[in-house]
């Protein structure tokens, strides 16, 4: 009796680890799915857009009767590491953004995941292409003979565009004895305003600066000021050292910004949603943020009263340069089963009436020129630095991820008051070094 | 007829074989592997650099030490003063004190809390700039106003403070297996030390410090693998890495990952920290045997 019975519990083992491995190796039976109307899958990491997208979800399926999933994955952390599982697991939605740097992009491409969309905007004499903003486009496009190897072509379409400058809180400067239609131009101003805000224990600028990419994109707007384009993109060449004096002009800079008392305490662990709260409270005089803040500070204390204006200039021989174009865009699965559904619905979504529903409900720069005219007077002093916008996307070349984090914390150390701007360039210059003769090495 | 047995016998372990290899030594070689490789994570195509990563690692990796003595760091703090706390409190809860039911329940309440809103809520009470700065307040109201410091974005005092919030969220596990050791220790031992005239610290001194050597050998293990991986209230309370100061390999390795996309190299980061904590468990170990015989 109980060798039958451990008979029939040895069998019953048997199945159960016969079903358990089959179900983990993927071989049951799936039911085939039958869709009777094409159902757009949308993946996105921006929350204060979200209402929005749902509501002209709608509007398009009440249109055509197709369905927009819009799936929101938050905090952009997150939505990143999912778009990395979900393309290691070629799991993608028809429709999903990228969050990183235009290495990662195409990487993208390479594997596969993302549709050239260059035939779809050159259609009708090119009417979708010229629709945008020339410099929110070039953000997705890859030129002939670019670094990264891709075939030219436009691989993104952007939902938006942003510019990242500084602004001042018009009461606090009041409250120094400063004319708040007068905000300071030049680098000289800033710091003397600096010492008058030091003097009368406020906090100066507050930005993000815990995260290292707001850091890299503040020193960069001053490198394009200091020494011009050519000379920037000669140094991520590996042609010009960071131990070069205009570089170290550039750190400098922040050791003077240090001493002034124009940076707000505990800038170095501040995360862009804390500066962010600050500055909506009165709290600081100066910020450092894209124009998404538009909605976040309005969100957070709509009677805040402010003005954008350029990072104040340190030299004439060069424009200063801002980071812009495309905040955020779209990609197309090039593996999608309905690819044409998901085109035709990008082509929906960033036609004029829907950028300017869309700027009109989040505060966010559209991509669509023909919507600027119904947006914010606040959105439109964003919408002028358009003019001096940059972004490393568009540079055709990209530094190490290793030499942007030296450069980062490198400042920090500046800011913290433990290394000189010198030290840090030799450190920063060392781990160039190291990473070209490794390029060289891999690449002969 | 034996084979049949034997077979039986493989045929019991099978299904724990089957998920174990499944979750833990197939991952485990994946991973292993994909440290061979500069990959970024995306690319279909990985190219092979040997024990190059592993190289660049221990030889030119100085962030990665620095992590890992910063994270040596908030472990020894929490092995001494975290775990001397818990000691303590467990010492007096296993006594007949009023209240001590109660006192079990609220030194239990730091560990089950998420580590980001512990981070969250000590970077609140604790920060001047984006917080209610109540420690700055109440040193000033007790007239220590040379005290008074930005303890948070200060690498002299960041990473102490890291080090002591995490042994204040830690201390209850601990508390917890030193109570329930404690109370395995017979009581009529300490009766009979009584009788025979020693007085409370030669009884904690010869009795319950010897026979709590395992226990606190186990906490000590448990402790150093839970410190030397923590980092999410770092996250919390100081935003990041503050220029290295407050970086730990968690977050080195998470930002090789996610920020230089170096999917081969973070892989690599995490066979060779995983190997220092196999190391450390198996010296504690060998030391907890020991203990035991004696």
């Amino acid at each position: 009796m109980q060798k039958a019975q451990s008979k029939v519990f040895m069998y019953l083992i048997l199945v159960f680890s016969s079903v358990f491995i089959f179900n983990l190796l993927g071989c049951s039976s799936g039911k085939p799915q039958s869709i009777a109307k094409a159902t757009i899958t949308v993946w996105h990491w921006m929350t204060d857009r979200e209402p929005s997208f749902q509501e002209l979800a709608k509007r398009y399926e009440a249109k055509t009767g197709i369905k927009i999933n819009f799936e929101l994955y938050a905090p952009s952390d997150a939505y990143t590491q999912k778009v990395r599982a979900a393309a290691q697991g070629f799991n993608l939605p028809d429709i999903f953004g990228i969050l990183g740097e235009k290495r990662d992009f195409s990487s993208f491409i390479k594997a596969g995941h993302i549709l050239d969309l260059t035939s779809y905007m050159e259609e009708n004499n090119a009417c979708w292409k010229n629709s945008f903003f020339e410099k929110a486009l070039a953000v997705n496009e890859f030129s002939e003979g670019n670094s990264y190897g891709i075939k030219a072509g436009i691989y993104g379409v952007p939902i938006d565009v942003m510019t990242i400058q500084m602004l001042y809180n018009k009461n606090l400067l009041k409250n120094l004895g400063l004319n708040p239609k007068n905000p300071p131009l030049t680098f000289q101003e800033f710091i003397e305003i600096g010492k008058k805000i030091k003097a009368a224990n406020m906090a100066g600028l507050v930005s993000g600066w815990g995260e290292l990419w707001m850091i890299d994109c503040f020193a960069n707007n001053y490198a394009f000021n200091i020494m011009g384009k050519d000379k920037v993109l000669a140094t991520i060449r590996g042609e010009v050292p960071y131990t070069d004096p205009d570089w170290i002009k550039v750190l400098s800079l922040f050791k003077d910004m240090r001493d002034s008392g124009v940076l707000a305490t505990g800038l170095v662990t501040m995360v862009n949603k804390t500066a962010e709260q600050l500055f909506a409270n009165e709290k600081a005089v100066f910020a450092f943020n894209g124009s998404w803040c538009v909605n976040v500070y309005k969100g957070m204390n709509p009677n805040l009263d402010y003005g954008v204006m350029l990072p104040p200039q340190v030299s004439d021989r060069y424009p200063i340069n801002i980071w812009g174009g495309a905040g955020s865009s779209f990609m197309v699965n090039g593996r999608a089963k309905n690819k044409e559904e998901a085109i035709k619905f990008l082509q929906w979504l960033t036609d004029r009436d829907q950028q300017a529903y869309l700027a009109e409900a989040t505060n966010n720069l559209p991509a669509n020129k023909n919507s600027i005219s119904k947006i914010p007077v606040i959105l439109a002093q964003f919408a002028n630095g358009m003019d001096y916008a940059t972004h490393p996307s568009i540079w055709g070349v990209s530094e190490f991820s290793a030499v942007i984090e030296a450069w980062g914390q490198g400042i920090q150390s500046i800011i913290l008051g433990e290394k000189t701007p010198e030290q840090v360039a030799s450190g920063v210059q060392k781990i160039k070094a190291r990473e070209l003769a490794k390029k060289r090495n891999r690449n002969p | 007829m034996k084979f049949k047995s034997t077979l039986e016998n493989y045929l019991f372990v099978l299904p724990a074989v089957v998920i174990f290899s499944i979750f833990y030594v197939i991952p485990f070689i994946w991973v292993f592997q994909l440290g061979m490789f500069d990959w970024d994570g995306i690319l279909p195509t990985k190219v092979f650099v040997g024990l190059g990563n592993f190289k660049e690692i221990f030889l030119q990796d100085p962030n990665w030490w620095q992590a890992m003595r910063n994270a040596s760091y908030i472990t020894f703090i929490a092995l001494t003063f975290q775990n001397a706390l818990a000691f303590l409190l467990a010492w007096a809860c296993d006594r007949e004190i009023r209240l001590k039911n109660f006192y079990r329940v609220v030194f239990f309440i730091p560990p089950v809390l998420s580590e980001i809103v512990v981070g969250m809520a000590w970077r609140f009470i604790i920060n001047d700039i984006d917080g209610a700065n109540i420690i700055n307040r109440t040193l000033m109201n007790l007239g220590l106003g040379q005290f008074v410091h930005n303890w948070l974005s200060d690498p002299k005092t960041a990473l102490t403070t890291v080090a002591l919030v995490h042994s204040w969220k830690g201390f209850g596990w601990g508390f917890l297996i030193f109570l329930a050791g404690l109370q395995t220790i017979p009581r009529e031992l300490y009766e009979s030390a009584r009788v025979d005239g020693a007085n409370a610290w030669q009884s904690f001194r010869k009795i319950t410090v010897p026979l709590m050597v395992p226990v606190i050998v186990l906490v000590a293990i448990l402790t150093i693998l839970g410190t030397m991986q923590a980092f999410v209230l770092i996250i919390g309370l100081v935003g990041g890495e503050l220029a290295g100061h407050t970086s730990v390999p968690v977050l080195r390795i998470l930002a090789s990952m996610r920020g230089s996309s170096r999917f081969g190299y973070a892989c690599a980061q995490g066979i060779t920290f995983g190997l220092v904590l196999v190391i450390i468990s198996f010296i504690q170990y060998r030391f907890s045997k020991r203990t035991r015989q004696i």
